[in-house]
């Protein structure tokens, strides 16, 4: 990309999109390591992913400081606006990812007596695609890249899939052992936890296909 | 190139295929634009891009340089304002021109109001006169500040004022539409405020055409925005697309800050 008249211009949007990456990286662990712990029964590994999640807090608030003084200042246009407005919500989104893993986390030592109904296996594998999705939409990010967003878009649907599998399987648990019922509904959270980080990778996508074209991908659909 | 049709607007001009030359040196490049009625355009672009020579060429002035040619159609009402025949006073009666720097007549305040209606026999009386002043005066917003010292010097006033004095001169002739070059850029933020507002408000009434070197101004004032470059018109289309989505990357890399 060209660069601009005003160097500093310049380094300010290098330092907040590095700022959105480190974000990124950060809830892609979280997700990550919450499940190990829940799968393992790992409390303190839990513990972990539940203090870390202060770091993503601060990074957020450091991007909306960044990016009002950038808006304030520079009086950005264009390509320059679309991309400090995406920063912002994009680092929102991020926030929230983060706060679905340390839910995730919290649940660890709150899931009764580690009897398990059931080896955990379709939590870990639904786990494993909403992170991938987080991964690869800060690729896409990172690269500017609107083909990738739109194919992260397009993997929500697998996330759905899995929860609606997951759901009506913990269900059946329920109705045929009672004594599941506490440790399914725990479950059935994370679950939803990591629907809803699908989603909102998704909606991070949005953003990054918005801030590279100046469309969101439902524009050219329709 | 983009040329958006604006709804429930009809073009007050039309330039077609205009290109402009200073001796040999082509200074416009076959521009087409259509200036809609109660709109205000910006005209955008470096230095030396050939906004200002089109903005001239909207009421004849670049008549006054002896090597400018121009070629192509400009139509104000479907008519072509280079016939032969045409009163070009009287076009730039009906297309009126505020200037950079604000110039006002080393006459009094009253005078340089009534000066072009007096001239043009557009107030035949002294109190249609004075009636014509006023609500000159009074849709510039100037009014009440001048109200009780309507013999002082137009020149006493602050630059400002003065640039909005040489509006209510401009719009006292009744005109259809008003071209302004550069009109804050001699100007502080407040008095630059004020003829924002004022641009605002006389959109209402006619076609307004602003040069400006203000980005920011032109996004503030306009809602069409034309970016020109090296004599083209590189891109035109409403404001708010064309500085949150530009379609051609030389408007994007001006408005953005990465030109040159």
């Amino acid at each position: 990309m060209v660069q601009h008249t005003v160097k500093a211009f310049d380094e300010d949007i290098t330092r907040l999109r590095g700022l959105i990456a480190e974000m990124g990286g950060l809830a892609e662990v979280a997700i990550q390591e919450a499940l190990d712990s829940l799968v393992a029964g790992d409390e303190e590994k839990a513990a972990r992913v539940v203090s870390r999640d202060r770091k993503l807090d601060e990074l957020e608030m450091e991007v909306d400081a960044m990016a009002i003084r950038m808006l304030a200042l520079r009086a950005p246009m264009a390509d320059d606006l679309r991309e400090i407005i995406a920063a912002l919500k994009i680092a929102g989104v991020l926030e929230r990812i983060g706060d679905y893993a340390k839910n995730i986390a919290k649940r660890v030592p709150r899931l009764p007596e580690r009897a398990r109904f059931e080896p955990l296996t379709l939590l870990p594998a639904m786990g494993e695609i909403a992170a991938e999705m987080v991964h690869d939409v800060l690729t896409a990010y990172a690269a500017r890249d609107p083909l990738l967003a739109r194919e992260v878009i397009e993997r929500d649907a697998k996330v759905d899939a899995f929860y609606d599998s997951i759901f009506r399987n913990y269900v059946s648990y329920m109705v045929e052992n009672p004594a599941t019922i506490s440790s399914a509904a725990h479950l059935l959270f994370v679950a939803r936890n990591l629907e809803r980080i699908g989603d909102h990778a998704t909606n991070v996508a949005e953003m990054v296909h918005f801030s590279a074209t100046g469309r969101y991908p439902t524009d050219i659909d329709r | 190139m983009v040329n958006p049709v604006l709804p429930n607007s009809e073009p007050k001009m039309r330039a077609h295929d205009v290109s402009v030359f200073y001796g040999a040196k082509r200074a416009i490049d076959t521009v087409s634009i259509d200036i809609n009625t109660e709109h205000v355009t910006a005209f955008i672009g470096p230095s030396g891009c050939g906004k200002s020579t089109f903005l001239r060429t909207l009421n004849r002035m670049n008549d006054t340089i002896a090597s400018a040619r121009v070629d192509g159609v400009i139509e104000l009402d479907g008519e072509d304002i280079y016939q032969s025949g045409m009163d070009v006073v009287q076009l730039r009666a009906r297309v009126g021109m505020v200037f950079q720097k604000p110039n006002p007549f080393p006459k009094s305040i009253y005078e340089n109001v009534a000066y072009g209606p007096r001239i043009h026999g557009l107030a035949p009386s002294k109190a249609e006169l004075d009636a014509n002043v006023e609500r000159s005066l009074r849709r510039a917003g100037l009014w009440e500040e001048v109200k009780d010292r309507l013999a002082d010097p137009g020149t006493a006033l602050s630059g400002g004022q003065q640039q909005r004095l040489c509006i209510a001169r401009a719009i006292a002739v009744e005109p259809e539409v008003i071209l302004m070059d550069e009109p804050c850029s001699a100007l502080d933020p407040i008095a630059t405020a004020k003829i924002e507002e004022l641009i605002d408000e006389l959109r209402g009434r006619y076609a307004i055409v602003i040069v400006t070197h203000s980005m920011q101004q032109a996004a503030r004032v306009s809602q069409r925005t034309a970016f020109f470059h090296l004599g083209n018109l590189v891109e035109y289309g409403e404001t708010s697309q064309i500085f949150t989505t530009p379609r051609e990357q030389r408007t994007q890399d001006y408005i953005t800050g990465r030109y040159g």
